[in-house]
């Protein structure tokens, strides 16, 4: 895990800035890391898209906390590649994404859907490395991970 | 679906001749209690709209829209034990064979028989009352009919530069709200009252003094203690009315409002036993003289007498039912009381409204300046209220008519004081009526808040009160907040605060940044229900770019991306055209952009046109070519002006008396941009005709020889709303200056999502209020309002090309952060059928990992 000090740009929040960290750790087993963007070309609190190799593509989010977080950026209601595009924030402490669609709320650490216990979108690894962020990628075959790695039956499209 | 319980026996067949809406109350009735399915029904309505809110008429004008006053499941269109045949005549019943026939000669069989015909309006027996040009005022086709005279006489009018006059024959209530019908219409409205006074059932005379002063100021033509001698066509088109006072009146059209009659004819012609004064005699029961056959609503004479209003009827509605299904419900009495706004004149008289219970005493506050009249009756130890009638301001009205009966707390005067010592709904007794067009008791609605309901919508879904005339909800939200029940106003888990109050903290603190207020006034990071209210309240207070520093953040995906997502992610584009004005060479334009980027093409509801598909990295190459076209994007997203709409206005149209266009050109480009609590939409119309549809929207403006009126709260849309009055003939200044209060005093004040008919209802002291704040700056922050707009219009830039302009915003415009070059993969269309349509491009799926 790399952790990156970066001075909060001074006409945005006095307030100093936390460290940027990665919040879901890699799961044991080798990666395949995509490269992804610098994180100074994130906007605290908004995501952006990745595209993957295979035609995946993640969410990946900056939140103000300093927290980065990767899910698979295709909503589960709708088919469609717009979870990137969700407003973040907290439910009770847990870091979310809603839908920019119809509003589904997303946990950002585990991909589940907070009001709905059978859907959920996979996450995926993050690690910043020379202040880069990398995406891990399954294509090396992982033999086991943590829950968030496993795909659910509700993630695999339009309901 | 649950299977319904199987019956004993084939269902029975009760036949209900007329549907209006007592007839609608009765069907309902019978068929949700009707849980064993014993009863079909099937109806016979004259009119050609299902039953339809026929209290509420006079608002078909302007709108002629019917499904606006559609009663809620009144074509029982999921009910398949209900039978509702429109447009279908009955020639007669026969109780021997239990029969009907229809005009049409089907012949129906009944098990019982329920007449619901209601009344006919009575048309004295002027000479002349056939000519054309004079019509009755009782059904929505009888408007239809009144509305194109009313036209052809404007039209008639405007040539001969002159105005248009219209002549009420009859003073009651339906008389004036005809009166107000044809003002709506553009018509000079003239009434003439055979008694000495205007509402002489419901008023005396002390209260009819001041309700003529009011009526005459609002421009009608107020003519008591005068009948109608003749009516005599003219070679012009117009009538000339002679009144029995010597008065000659030259006017376009005529309504006959003189009363009603029980449209009893063919109960008569089946030998039923027929009151006095007309109508079908009934028992309490609401039985007739032959057996099988029941008679409710203005029909039916109850021991003889007739009942002309609603609620009585819908009585007696639900006595039927209840006697179809066993039960041995009686007719309790009528209930007269009325609440009214005629002509925008409240008037309300209820109990012994004229004091006519031997020994009673009244107290009258009237107060001429103010063009108030209240007075209430009470019994002779002056203890027990008995009734009373209000004129001009009738907010006590559902306090004091539930204490009717009752003895009063304290001192009677100050039940109608000025100041109002008003008594407080706690003080009522739980059996007391709050809404009387449903039977509703505060028993039952203290009931439902303690069950949980704890907003008016919930009440009005589980006990029906309020959801016919709404003039008890002020009592039912009173009563709400009586029961502790704590509307929470906190915005969201982040902030305590209501939308209004975090406006007020981000003006009086001048904090710019989500992070610093959050950190101040709220906890944790903020979620999609508080960031956009925050970015809203940002915007409405600044002229910074919605993408600058933190604020980009904030923004809900549509505003970040500037224009309106769609189902499969994509965006669709909707350049601005003011008051729907466009060019041959910016239509070409935008085909052309259309084509290039293959996009959807469709022309929106707000008079613009709509180009669907565009993918993120798209969005800056469409507006530049939009912006080299000297045109901009437009908002067809977000909380914020969306269009202002218009009818072509005088420059082009025969009838338009303002330059519509122009004038919504003019407000296009003044509110453009402008941030709200919801999406705001304007309208323009260039006469009274209407045709921009102004009374649909939050602020309608509608042309009139002197000027414009302006009409403010109207909308659309899933809880449609008409429009309502603010202020007329106002100059364009004077209009402009209105409208920036309004919209000033709503962005600053009104809950998150809350539009602005919601916000007006939830408004203090309601439309008078409004009213008192933007016409006549009661709290003397017009100037402030102002000038926050005038900042607004000042600070206004086309967003779209500040993002062209700002390479960092620009760089935000892709699909990937790590390919900007890819379209995203998943984004499909589909052109087989008739249109393009989107289609989502599965991703392959992932191997699945245990």
């Amino acid at each position: 895990m790399t952790v990156l000090v970066r001075p909060a740009p001074a006409e945005l929040s006095t307030a100093p800035r936390p460290a940027v960290r990665p919040g879901v750790l890699p799961p044991p087993g080798l990666l395949a890391w995509v490269e992804a963007c610098p994180v100074q070309q994130l906007v605290p609190g908004r995501g952006v898209a990745v595209l993957l190799p295979d035609r995946a593509q993640a969410a990946l989010f900056l939140q103000p906390t300093g927290m980065i977080y990767a899910i698979d950026n295709i909503d589960p209601y709708s088919g469609a590649a717009v979870l990137s595009r969700g407003l973040t924030g907290d439910r009770a402490g847990e870091p979310t994404v809603a839908s920019p669609l119809l509003k589904q709320v997303f946990s950002l650490r585990t991909g589940q859907a907070l009001d709905e216990p059978e859907v959920s979108v996979r996450t995926y690894a993050v690690r910043v490395l020379d202040g880069v962020i990398r995406i891990g990628d399954l294509a090396t075959g992982v033999v086991r991970g943590p829950r968030g790695w496993r795909r659910s039956a509700g993630s695999s499209g339009a309901r | 679906m649950s299977t319904p319980p199987t019956p004993n026996q084939a269902p029975r067949h009760v036949v209900l001749v007329g549907h209006g809406m007592v007839g609608h109350r009765f069907v309902e009735a019978l068929r949700s209690r009707d849980t064993q399915r014993a009863w079909q029904v099937t109806i016979l309505a004259e009119e050609s709209s299902a039953a339809y809110d026929r209290v509420g008429l006079s608002s078909y004008v302007g709108t002629w829209q019917r499904e606006a006053l559609a009663l809620p499941n009144s074509t029982y269109a999921a009910d398949d034990l209900v039978d509702l045949r429109l447009g279908t005549r009955v020639a007669g019943f026969d109780c021997t064979t239990k029969t009907v026939v229809t005009e049409a000669g089907e012949v129906i069989r009944y098990d019982e028989l329920v007449l619901a015909t209601g009344s006919s309006p009575f048309v004295p027996p002027v000479p002349g009352h056939d000519a054309d040009g004079c019509h009755v005022y009782r059904t929505l086709d009888d408007l239809d009919g009144i509305r194109g005279d009313a036209e052809a006489a404007t039209e008639r009018a405007a040539h001969a530069g002159r105005t248009a006059n219209g002549l009420v024959v009859g003073g009651g209530l339906l008389g004036l709200e005809a009166a107000n019908a044809l003002r709506l219409l553009g018509l000079t409205p003239h009434v003439v009252e055979l008694a000495p006074r205007l509402m002489p059932l419901q008023v005396d005379p002390g209260g009819a003094v001041v309700l003529e002063r009011l009526v005459s100021g609002l421009g009608v033509g107020v003519h008591t203690g005068a009948g109608t001698q003749s009516i005599e066509p003219q070679s012009d088109g117009r009538l000339a009315v002679e009144l029995s006072d010597g008065t000659a009146l030259l006017t376009d059209l005529v309504v006959f409002s003189a009363g009603v009659r029980p449209a009893d004819g063919i109960a008569r012609a089946a030998g039923l036993a027929i009151g006095e004064r007309g109508g079908v005699r009934t028992d309490r029961a609401c039985r007739t003289s032959a057996p099988g056959v029941w008679a409710i609503g203005e029909v039916a004479a109850v021991e003889g007498r007739c009942h002309g209003l609603v609620a009585p009827g819908y009585a007696m509605a639900e006595v039927v039912a209840d006697r179809l299904l066993g039960g041995s419900a009686t007719f309790p009495g009528a209930d007269l009381s009325t609440k009214l706004k005629l002509l925008g004149v409240d008037v309300a008289s209820f109990g012994d409204a004229m004091g006519t219970t031997p020994g009673a005493l009244e107290i009258v506050h009237t107060d001429a300046t103010k063009g108030t009249y209240a007075k209430v009756v009470l019994s002779d130890d002056a203890r027990t209220l008995l009734g009373g009638i209000l004129v001009g301001d009738a907010t006590a009205y559902t306090t004091l008519k539930a204490f009717v009966g009752r003895e009063v707390p304290g001192d009677p005067a100050a039940l109608i004081a000025p100041a109002g010592a008003n008594l407080g709904s706690e003080a009522l007794p739980d059996d007391a009526v709050i809404c009387s067009c449903n039977n509703v008791t505060k028993g039952a609605i203290c009931g439902a808040i303690a069950d949980g309901a704890c907003d008016l919508a919930s009440i009005k879904g589980c006990t029906g009160a309020g959801t016919t005339c709404g003039g008890c909800l002020p009592t039912v939200r009173k009563l709400l907040v009586e029961s502790g029940v704590e509307l929470s106003k906190a915005l969201c888990e982040h902030f305590p605060q209501s939308r209004a109050e975090l406006f007020e903290i981000v003006a009086a603190t001048g904090i710019r940044t989500f992070s610093g207020l959050i950190a101040q006034h709220g906890t944790g990071t903020g979620c999609e229900i508080c960031k956009p209210t925050i970015a809203s309240i940002l915007a409405s207070t600044s002229s910074e770019h919605v993408l600058d520093g933190e604020q980009a953040a904030l923004q809900d995906s549509n505003d970040h991306f500037l224009a309106n997502i769609q189902r499969n992610g994509t965006y669709s584009v909707v350049p601005r055209m003011p008051g729907g004005e466009v060019t041959a060479e910016q239509l070409i334009t935008i085909g052309q952009v259309a084509q290039d980027f293959g996009l959807y093409v469709k022309v929106t509801g707000g008079q613009r046109i709509d180009l669907f598909g565009a993918r993120a990295e798209q969005l800056p190459a469409i507006w530049q070519r939009l912006v080299d076209a000297g045109m901009e994007s437009g908002q067809a997203y977000g909380k914020s002006l969306r269009t202002v709409k218009s009818c072509v206005g005088s420059t082009w149209c025969r009838f338009g008396v303002q330059d519509s266009v122009g004038m919504a050109v003019a407000l296009e480009q003044r509110y453009r941009g402008l941030r709200a609590p919801h999406k705001i939409k304007l309208g323009v119309s260039g006469c009274a005709r209407e045709c921009a549809e102004a009374r649909g929207k939050d602020v309608g403006v509608i042309a009139t020889d002197q000027g414009w009126n302006l009409y403010v709260c109207g909308n659309g849309g899933q809880t449609p709303a008409h429009a309502q009055l603010l202020a007329s003939d106002l100059d364009d200044a004077q209009l402009v200056r209105y409208i920036d209060r309004f919209l000033m005093f709503y962005v600053r004040t009104a809950d998150r999502l809350q539009r602005t008919a919601a916000w007006l209802e939830s408004l203090e002291g309601g439309l008078e209020h409004l009213r008192a704040v933007v016409c006549e700056d009661s709290l003397g922050i017009a100037e402030e309002l102002e000038s926050a707009m005038a900042k607004h219009v000042a600070g206004y830039r086309d967003e779209w090309k500040a993002v062209l302009d700002d390479p960092e915003k620009l760089a935000r415009f892709v699909s990937f952060v790590n390919a900007p070059e890819s379209g995203d993969p998943t984004v499909g269309f589909d052109d087989s059928g008739p249109r393009r349509v989107p289609v989502v491009l599965g991703t392959p799926t992932l191997p699945a990992r245990t």
